[in-house]
């Protein structure tokens, strides 16, 4: 015969207490932003502030931040993966699926119009149109997160902004700014304030 | 006035501090002391509104068993339903209304005074 478990009403409070504030962090508190990822997507992209300012040459300067955006891409996903699970959310679910799809349709006209300015050779309207897409992306995935998310994107559209009417011999210093800079001091934030 | 009437008539049972916990338990407001309504209660405390389908994928529960413990919400003025067309796509979207915020409120203090009463007995 199968003996029912006794349950005392003490530990049925503590559950149910548990079950609330787990539910009010699923639900409010957490986002799918990794904090650490945006960190060393910041770091990485300092450095290549640094590397692209040296380059010879404008194919040079945008074959290097290509390379940037792929490992960016690689290190953000890599991190909202390790977000995901540490706080055993499926990643194609839930807070993490309505990021990324929302993230998509700005970072495609991105590169749609990376192919443009790579082929009439307008680079220097590229940094101002990287940053401001990248900031689109960000405060349309950030609508469904916290809100230091899309205040993030807006903080790269401004700056994006600035890019497109500033001369391009400064353009290292806004995507030094942008994709570094932002992205650390809103990285330490997540990190800091909402799991990571 | 009347939709708080009734909502308040679920929120109002406070835990009389000088009786055992048992007696304390009887007094749970049966209508968010259920999980899926808690949940939605709970979801809804943080965010302005929730979808349907936001709300189901948080709390992991099926159409038919989110939309009955909703419409129980509703009933008693606890949760506020919006349903409207985005586009060609219906939505329904809830909030907590702020006697359903009232009662999560007595249902946590409810919860802390059981915890402390069975500690002190």
């Amino acid at each position: 015969m199968k003996l029912a478990k006794v349950v005392s009403i003490n530990e049925r409070a503590l559950d149910n207490l548990k079950y609330i504030r787990e539910t009010m962090e699923r639900a409010g508190s957490f986002t799918a932003v990794p904090g650490w990822g945006g960190i060393l997507m910041g770091v990485s992209a300092l450095l290549t502030a640094l590397v692209s300012s040296r380059l010879p040459s404008n194919s040079l300067w945008f074959a290097a931040w290509l390379g940037e955006a792929v490992l960016a891409l690689a290190i953000g996903g890599w991190a909202m993966v390790q977000k995901a699970r540490a706080a055993e959310s499926p990643v194609l679910e839930g807070p993490g699926r309505k990021f990324a799809l929302s993230l998509c349709p700005a970072m495609i006209a991105g590169a749609e119009l990376t192919l443009v300015f790579y082929r009439y050779d307008l680079f220097p309207m590229m940094p101002g149109a990287w940053l401001l897409l990248y900031g689109v992306a960000v405060v349309t995935g950030g609508a469904f997160s916290v809100r230091v998310v899309p205040i993030m994107g807006v903080s790269f559209m401004a700056i994006g902004t600035l890019a497109l009417f500033s001369p391009f011999r400064w353009a290292n210093w806004f995507m030094a700014a942008g994709f570094g800079a932002l992205h650390i001091v809103f990285g330490i934030v997540i990190a800091r304030r909402y799991g990571g | 006035m009347a939709r708080h009437s009734k909502a308040e008539a679920h929120a109002r049972p406070q835990p009389a501090r000088a009786r055992p916990a048992q007696s304390r338990a009887a007094d749970l407001d049966r209508l968010i002391h259920e999980p899926v309504r808690l949940g939605i209660v709970s979801a809804l405390a943080v965010n302005d509104t929730m979808t349907f389908n936001e709300l189901k994928d948080l709390l992991k529960t099926t159409d038919g068993n989110l939309s009955v413990h909703a419409r129980k919400l509703e009933e008693g003025q606890y949760v506020a339903c919006d349903k409207f067309f985005e586009g060609r796509v219906p939505r329904t979207e809830y909030r907590l209304t702020a006697a359903g915020r009232r009662a999560l409120e007595t249902y946590l203090d409810h919860m802390e005074a059981l915890i402390r009463a069975t500690r002190e007995s």
